[in-house]
C-alpha cells in the first residue's frame, strides 16, 4: 500500500514544479502523511545503513550541508533533505523523491524526539539550543528537558554527538548513555570580550545553582562549570584550536581527535561555522570516515542557500545571511563587522508563523555593534517600520535608512544605492521571496532545483 | 517645569527576567530621556540584593523562564517585598511584563504548585485547561480620559483572574488577554501597570513610554513636566503595524 501511496504523492510533487507554483519540496511529503501517518517509518526502514539526524536551533542546515559534502568525498550519497525543509513533511518528501541506503536529516527542534522514534535513527548530533521563536518552539530549557527524554528512549541504539560548550546540549549526555561523542573549542583567544546579555544557559541544568564561566565563544557556548555541584563541560573528542579568522571569506584551525590532528581550511566564516564544522566531522568519524579525509572534503565546502550566499545582481555583489534569532543574528553582525565600511544593508524583517509571528527578538540582537560601519539601510518585510525603529535606537543613521514595505522595491532601491557590495539579512520567510524574487529575474535557480 | 530633570530606573532581576528582549524598553526609555535633556540612570537589582525606595522613580521588571521566574519569586518575597510595596505607595511608576506581572499578585500556579507572589494587588494566576494564549495583541486603554490603543504579543500559558474592584489596564481588542475570557487585560493601581503585552512593549507604544517617564519625573521632582515632543514618525508606523499584525491575529 505504501508504494501506491508514494507514487500519488511523488507525482504531485512533479504537477507542482512542473506548473512553477513552488512548494516543491514540502507538498508531496505532506501529502503523503496525510494518507500514510506511518510513511516515515515504512520509507526509513528502507535505508538499510540507518539514518542520521542534526538539529540544533542554529546551523542546521550548513552542518547536514557539510556533512554530505564529507560523506560526498566518501562517494556515499545519503537521501537528504538539503533544501532546508526541517518538518515531518519534509523529511517525507526527502524519503519519496531520493534513493538511497543511507538518510542525513536536518530536524526542527520540536519535531526531533517524534521523527527519531519514527527513524530510529543511527546517530543524532545536536549543536545548540538558543532562544528562538518563542511563541512556536516554547523556552528552550523546555526543548532541553524533550531532548534529554528523546536521548534516555534511544540510549544504547542511537550514537549522539553534542555539543561540549553548550551546557543546554552536553547535558543530555546524561541521558544518552555512554559512547557519546563530545565536540568544542578550545582556543582561549577567540573568547568573547564578555558574556552576552542574551543569554539562554545561566543556570546548571544537574543542580539550578547559577553557572561559572572561565569564557564564551558564541552566545553561551564556551568553557562553564557548576561551582555548587561540580558539574563541569565534558572533555571533547574532536575539538579545534589554533584558530585564525578570515573575515567573509573564511577561517583556518587545527581539528584535534584520537586520530591526530588535522589543519582544517574552511571556505565558511564565523566561529559559528567552526562549531557546525566540527559537529559534522565528529558524527562523518562515527559513521566511519577519517577525521583527515573530513577535512579535506570541508575545503572545498559551498554556503548553502541563504547561509551567506553571494549572487551577483547587476553590477553588485549581493551577500545574504539569514538571520532569525538574537544568537544568529549576533554572529552574523560580528562577521559583517570584520568588513570595510561602509557596509550597505537590505534588512527584511517577517512575522509570518515560519519566522515567529513575535518580532520581540529583534531588540535582543546587537545590532549597536554595527552603528559605526553601516552604509545605506534598506527595512522591508511585514515588520519593516519595527526593525527601522530598532535601527535607530541602535544608534544607526536615521537619515540613511529607507522603509519600503515592497521587497521587489527595496531591493531595487538598496542594489542601486549599493557600492559594490550589498548584504542582505532576511528573515526565514524573508529569504524564500528573495531567493524567488531572484529566480523570477534569472538572477539564481530556484531553490528546489539546488 | 523643573531645569535639570533625572530619571532614576530601576531593573529588577534583568539577568533573570529577560526572555523576551525586554532590554528593548529600557533602551527605549532611556533614548528618549537623554533625546530630551533628561538623565537617565538605570540601577541593576538582582537575586539577594536589597534597593531604597526613595532612590528610584520607575521600577521594571520583564519575564523569564519558568525555572528562573520560580527563582525570583522567592526571592523578590524574601529580600524586595517591602520595598516595592512602598514605592508603589509613594507614587513610584512600576511596569511589570509578562512573568513580572503574574509576581505581582498573590500568587501564581506552575506545574501543580502555588507559588506565593508578591502580594501587591489583589489577582491570582491559575492554570486551566487549554492551550497556552499565544499571538499579536491589541488592547483599549485609559489612563487620563483620552483612550489609546497598546499594541504587542502575549505568550503566556497561566489566566490571571483580576479580584472584585480591582482595575484592568485595559479592554482587549484583539487577542486573548488575561484569561482568554472575560475581556480584560493587565492590571492598573496608582501608579503601577501590569501586563501579558510582553518584552519590547514600549517601543511599539511610545505614548505609554513617555506616560512613564512623565510619571516618573512627577516621583522625583514632584512635578508633572510636559515632555518636548519628538520626530516619532518610526515609532507610530511600529505602532500601526503591531496593530495591524494583532487586527489580523
Amino acid at each position: 500500500m505504501i508504494r501506491a501511496k508514494a507514487a500519488l504523492a511523488r507525482s504531485v510533487g512533479r504537477i507542482s514544479r512542473a506548473t512553477g507554483r513552488g512548494g516543491g519540496t514540502t507538498l508531496p511529503g505532506r501529502m503523503l502523511l496525510k494518507l500514510d501517518s506511518n510513511a516515515i517509518d515504512k520509507l526509513g526502514a528502507g535505508l538499510t545503513e540507518g539514518s542520521t539526524l542534526i538539529s540544533a536551533t542554529n546551523g542546521k542546515t550548513t552542518t547536514a550541508s557539510m556533512l554530505a559534502t564529507i560523506l560526498a568525498g566518501a562517494d556515499r550519497h545519503p537521501v537528504h533533505n538539503r533544501a532546508g525543509s526541517n518538518m515531518t513533511w519534509g523529511v517525507a518528501t526527502a524519503l519519496l523523491e531520493q534513493k538511497g541506503d543511507e538518510g542525513l536529516f536536518e530536524v526542527d527542534e520540536a519535531w526531533l524526539p517524534e521523527t527519531a522514534s519514527r527513524l530510529h535513527p543511527r546517530t543524532i548530533l545536536l549543536g545548540n539550543l538558543f532562544r528562538d521563536q518563542l511563541d512556536r518552539y516554547g523556552e528552550t530549557e523546555a526543548l532541553a528537558d524533550a531532548w534529554a527524554k528523546m536521548a534516555s528512549e534511544l540510549a544504547g541504539q542511537t550514537s549522539f554527538v553534542l555539543n561540549a560548550d553548550d551546557p543546554l546540549v552536553a547535558d543530555i549526555g546524561n541521558s544518552s548513555g555512554p559512547g557519546t561523542v563530545y565536540f568544542g573549542i578550545e582556543d582561549e583567544s577567540q573568547a568573547l570580550p564578555e558574556l552576552q546579555h542574551a543569554h539562554d544557559a545561566k543556570l546548571c541544568r544537574v543542580c539550578g545553582h547559577e553557572l561559572t564561566y572561565d569564557r564564551a565563544f558564541v552566545g553561551h557556548l564556551g568553557h562553564y562549570w557548576c561551582e555548587s555541584c561540580g558539574m563541569r563541560r565534558p572533555t571533547p573528542d574532536v575539538l579545534a584550536s589554533n584558530i585564525v579568522l578570515h573575515g567573509m571569506s573564511g577561517l583556518e584551525a587545527t581539528v584535534d581527535s584520537p586520530e591526530g590532528p588535522s589543519r582544517l581550511k574552511l571556505p565558511l566564516p564565523g566561529l559559528y561555522n567552526l562549531y557546525n564544522a566540527l559537529g559534522a566531522i565528529a558524527t562523518a568519524r562515527e559513521l566511519g570516515v577519517p577525521v583527515a579525509d573530513a577535512v579535506e572534503s570541508l575545503a572545498s565546502m559551498k554556503a548553502v542557500f541563504g547561509r551567506v550566499e553571494r549572487i551577483q545582481v547587476g553590477d553588485v555583489s549581493l551577500s545574504i545571511l539569514l538571520i532569525k534569532n538574537p544568537a544568529g543574528a549576533n554572529e552574523v553582525i560580528r562577521t559583517l563587522a570584520l568588513e570595510p565600511a561602509p557596509i550597505d544593508l537590505w534588512i527584511a524583517l517577517n512575522d509570518r508563523i515560519a519566522d515567529g509571528r513575535d518580532v520581540s527578538w529583534i531588540w535582543d540582537a546587537d545590532f549597536e555593534m554595527l552603528a559605526e560601519r553601516v552604509g545605506r539601510i534598506t527595512c522591508t518585510g511585514t515588520r519593516a517600520s519595527e526593525m527601522a525603529l530598532r535601527l535607530k535606537y541602535a544608534g544607526w543613521p536615521t537619515d540613511r535608512t529607507t522603509v519600503i514595505d515592497d521587497p521587489e522595491a527595496a531591493l531595487d532601491s538598496a542594489v542601486q544605492a549599493a557600492e559594490g557590495q550589498l548584504f542582505a539579512l532576511p528573515t526565514y520567510t524573508a529569504l524564500l521571496d528573495l531567493r524567488n524574487l531572484l529566480a523570477d529575474r534569472g538572477d539564481t535557480e530556484r531553490y528546489w532545483e539546488g | 517645569m523643573v531645569s535639570s530633570m533625572k530619571l532614576r530606573l530601576l531593573s529588577l532581576y534583568p539577568d533573570q527576567m529577560n526572555i523576551y528582549a525586554d532590554r528593548g524598553n529600557i533602551l527605549f526609555l532611556q533614548h528618549r530621556c537623554e533625546w530630551r535633556g533628561i538623565e537617565f540612570e538605570v540601577t541593576r537589582c538582582g537575586p539577594g540584593e536589597r534597593f531604597d525606595p526613595a532612590e528610584h522613580d520607575l521600577l521594571y521588571m520583564g519575564g523569564g523562564q519558568d525555572r528562573d521566574q520560580k527563582a525570583v519569586a522567592r526571592d523578590l518575597v524574601e529580600t524586595k517585598r517591602d520595598s516595592v510595596a512602598r514605592a508603589k505607595a509613594d507614587g513610584a511608576a512600576l511596569l511589570a511584563v509578562c512573568g513580572g506581572y503574574q509576581l505581582l499578585g498573590e500568587s501564581y500556579e506552575l506545574e501543580g504548585e502555588t507559588i506565593e507572589g508578591l502580594g501587591l494587588v489583589d489577582l491570582k494566576t491559575v492554570r486551566e485547561p487549554g492551550p497556552r494564549l499565544i499571538g499579536p495583541v491589541a488592547i483599549e486603554v485609559d489612563l487620563d480620559g483620552s483612550p489609546k490603543i497598546l499594541a504587542g504579543f502575549e505568550n503566556h500559558g497561566g489566566r490571571t483572574r483580576l479580584g472584585n474592584g480591582t482595575t484592568p489596564l485595559g479592554r482587549v481588542v484583539h487577542g486573548h488577554g488575561n484569561n482568554g475570557q472575560d475581556g480584560f487585560e493587565g492590571v492598573r493601581e496608582d501608579n503601577l501597570i501590569g501586563t501579558y503585552l510582553h518584552g519590547p512593549l514600549l517601543p511599539k507604544n511610545a505614548w505609554l513610554a513617555d506616560h512613564l517617564i512623565a510619571t516618573g519625573l512627577e516621583h522625583h521632582h514632584g512635578e508633572r513636566p510636559e515632555l518636548e515632543p519628538l520626530d516619532d514618525g518610526l515609532e507610530e508606523a511600529a505602532h500601526q503595524a503591531a496593530l495591524t499584525a494583532a487586527r489580523n491575529g
